[in-house]
């Protein structure tokens, strides 16, 4: 089948009124970057519907890369045809020979937005029904819930048809809610809570705390290509390397064990606050899930979130850990996030961490040590990289590799 | 030149031995160091054992790299037999595999493992009724060739298979050493297979390096320990540039492998029909489905195996008595033997090996020099 465009509808968006039209706009530019290895494309976002018309372009290779985009309910391939009816019956019936069995049910919903047409949209379903049942006895008509539904728009440029509605990726397009910091380790968690922040629209950057050499080189890489599972939905994601070797060695070195997790998960929550700040972020979200480790307690959270007053996104704060991995597959995550190299989370965690620390204890501590100079180093020396497509940090010499075997 | 003799050795192919010079030279790290260099190394040990699994659908866990064909016959013989020992010591082979699969056995026998050695009819096959009544309470492996390297006769794997369905205890070994590129792969690696030996240089790979295909779940003890490399099952510091290479002769023979099946079936009936004329031949190998492509076994009756070897080298052509590893010692080679063949004829016996590269017109070369050869010794009346 030939189509000519795709319809996208819209998702949730359709519904916010006074915001729509940035929404919209919002939409048009993560479609547009999802599909600019396509030429001869032509995008018309209008108020209701998105149509992209394909000038000759697959539908399918389309359709792969608006899955996607957040901020879609749903796409249609469309096949246009002139407004007359044997070109419009000659397009249903290739149509539903395309998609339907030939004993299937089916029906007709016509949608008109060229009033001056010769056929309301009453008479658009009856004549096509017909025309279909005729050329192919076998089919039925049914009302509700059939297998096939035709679905024809009768516009002034002409009448477009489908049987196809494909499911989009859902949620509100990527940037229309602002920016935020992803706390990135190299666990399962993190990446999933930067999926879910990405549905809804939050426009991500990667805060990973990097220790070496208690931590090596891959630890960094595997961070990194975690950040190039999440980048088809944005395009690319600016990561952002944080120093904390010389943070970690002076806690372990000056504070008592039982406050060496809390007290550097203060640092590491104030480091992502003061990099928000300058990299123009609204919100921090991280992996954290109740309950799940030591640090992950609600009094845990209120010793270490102490130190901002910066909204804290917690997609997965109430996911169970089968949860988060389902969707830790889904998103194609979890293989790398299970690799075995040690993070800067797991090097100098505790024997025994306090799970019910008291933030007094925790700030008292803290005061023993030099916040601000360690702080203004580790910010003084971050990495930044721009994380595209096609990147690849873990086992890059794969390509020459492969040209060797 | 025209070399003939593709059983004993292949020319190393040049696109493999450049890979071979790149991997010594770019990835000579140790694939167990923890450093870049040694993850590099192991990213490329990895990779050649996945393209290796890939190519014949299985698990890249199954495949083993080892020193070569004899090293994997005698890992999956001795790694079985102490592996079960509990449970038998009864194993069934048939009396024409290689050395490299009856050497071992012999070994065992003298540790005392029992051994039913399966006979084979004037063709050179083993029937698998054979192996159904050999089967014993105390069977612990039953290895079987998949190409016998002297007369080309496809041993009946998959019936055997078939017939071990219902031992599923029963080590199943094929030493498919003479199989790779030949269109056999389905059968080497059937659904009732659970080791088979490779070696590379059969394959226009480099020396000294081969696989052992090992089915998930099939335990068998380690011959080589040490420092736990392949799984822990054969330590020793990995042969990459080695295994690189075989990974892409591998690639290499695989790919077209029907045309090339075909080339060589080619080559092979022109001689045969050639070389079937005259009355002293007598042929071993046969042009039917079960025999591979690329072994022409005959006989030049009244003259000696070595003697034809030589008057085809003065001629720039290379072939072999009936086994390269047992030609030096001139006894009758074994596959003949076993065949009920006359000592006299089987002494005579030599074998022509093909590959992919040979080509139509070096057997027309060939047929014209046997013509030359075969009216020298008919003057001397064929006195051995």
């Amino acid at each position: 089948m030939q189509y000519t465009e795709i319809m996208i509808r819209y998702g949730e968006l359709s519904t916010k009124g006074r915001n729509r039209k940035d929404f919209i706009g919002r939409l048009n530019g993560n479609v547009t970057k999802a599909l600019h290895e396509f030429n001869n494309l032509t995008i018309r976002p209008k108020h209701d519907r998105m149509h992209i018309e394909l000038n000759g372009n697959d539908a399918y290779e389309v359709i792969a890369r608006l899955k996607n985009v957040f901020g879609i309910q749903n796409f249609s391939p469309m096949v246009k045809v002139a407004k007359n009816m044997d070109d419009v019956h000659h397009a249903a019936l290739a149509l539903i020979q395309a998609t339907a069995d030939k004993n299937a049910s089916f029906k007709v919903n016509t949608r008109r937005s060229d009033h001056s047409f010769a056929l309301d949209t009453n008479e658009m379903n009856l004549d096509l029904g017909g025309y279909l049942l005729k050329r192919m006895p076998t089919l039925h008509v049914q009302m509700k819930q059939p297998d096939v539904t035709l679905y024809v728009e009768v516009r002034k440029e002409g009448i477009f048809l489908t049987t196809e509605k494909i499911p989009g990726a859902g949620g509100m397009p990527v940037g229309s809610a602002g920016k935020g910091m992803l706390m990135l380790s190299g666990g399962i968690d993190s990446p999933v809570a930067g999926y879910y922040a990405l549905k809804r629209g939050i426009d991500i950057e990667m805060v990973h705390f990097f220790s070496p050499p208690y931590t090596s080189d891959n630890a960094l890489a595997k961070a990194k290509e975690l950040t190039t599972k999440l980048v088809p939905y944005v395009g690319s994601i600016t990561f952002i390397a944080v120093p904390f070797a010389e943070i970690q060695e002076e806690i372990k070195s000056k504070l008592p064990e039982s406050y060496l997790m809390t007290i550097q998960r203060r640092f590491m929550l104030r480091l992502a606050d003061r990099i928000r700040a300058i990299r123009g972020g609204l919100a921090i979200i991280n992996g954290e899930s109740v309950g799940q480790v030591a640090s992950q307690t609600l009094e845990s959270m209120v010793a270490i979130n102490d130190v901002t007053a910066t909204p804290i996104i917690r997609p997965v704060a109430t996911m169970d850990k089968n949860e988060i991995i389902d969707v830790a597959k889904k998103i194609d995550t979890y293989d790398l996030s299970i690799l075995p190299f040690a993070d800067s989370c797991t090097v100098f965690a505790p024997k025994s961490p306090k799970t019910k620390p008291s933030l007094e204890k925790a700030r008292y501590y803290e005061q023993q040590l030099d916040v601000e100079g360690l702080i203004k180093r580790s910010l003084d020396n971050l990495q930044i990289t721009e994380v595209k497509a096609n990147d690849h940090f873990l086992n890059n010499d794969m390509e020459e590799i492969a040209s060797l075997l | 030149m025209i070399y003939f003799d593709n059983s004993a050795t292949t020319k190393i192919d040049p696109e493999v031995l450049k890979t071979y010079n790149l991997a010594a030279n770019e990835f000579w790290g140790n694939p167990s160091s923890l450093h870049k260099l040694g993850t590099h190394a192991h990213n490329l040990l990895q990779q050649a054992r996945e393209q290796i699994a890939s190519l014949v659908h299985v698990k890249s866990s199954e495949i083993y790299f080892t020193s070569g064909g004899t090293e994997s016959d005698n890992w999956v013989i001795k790694g079985t037999a102490w592996a079960k020992r509990e449970f038998g010591k009864h194993i069934i082979t048939t009396s024409i595999e290689h050395a490299a699969v009856l050497n071992p056995i012999h070994q065992l026998e003298e540790l005392g493992y029992d051994v039913t050695y399966l006979p084979v009819d004037h063709r050179g096959f083993v029937n698998p009724e054979d192996v159904r009544k050999a089967m014993r309470k105390d069977t612990i492996l039953v290895s079987i060739m998949a190409v016998n390297n002297e007369i080309g006769s496809i041993q009946p794997l998959d019936e055997i298979g078939e017939i071990l369905e219902d031992y599923p205890n029963v080590h199943y070994h094929v030493d498919a050493v003479q199989a790779v590129g030949k269109g056999l792969e389905k059968h080497v690696f059937g659904p009732r297979v659970d080791f088979a030996s490779f070696s590379s240089h059969k394959f226009h790979g480099p020396r000294g390096v081969g696989i052992l295909y090992a089915r998930a779940g099939k335990k068998i003890e380690s011959l080589i320990d040490g420092g736990g490399q392949e799984a822990g099952l054969r330590s020793g510091t990995e042969n990459l540039p080695a295994i690189a290479a075989m990974a892409k002769a591998w690639r290499l023979e695989l790919t077209n492998e029907d045309e090339h099946v075909k080339k060589q079936q080619a080559i092979r009936a022109k001689i045969y029909n050639h070389i079937k004329n005259f009355s002293r031949v007598t042929l071993f190998s046969e042009l039917t489905p079960d025999f591979a492509p690329h072994i022409l076994c005959f006989a030049i009756n009244g003259v000696r195996g070595e003697t034809i070897v030589h008057a085809f080298e003065e001629k720039g052509i290379y072939i072999s008595t009936t086994s390269a590893c047992s030609s030096k010692n001139g006894e009758a080679a074994g596959t003949l033997k076993q065949m009920g063949v006359q000592m006299d004829i089987a002494t005579s016996a030599v074998r022509i090996s093909l590959d992919e590269n040979n080509t139509l017109a070096e057997a027309d070369a060939f047929n014209r020099a046997f013509d030359d050869i075969y009216h020298r010794f008919e003057k001397v009346s064929f006195e051995k």
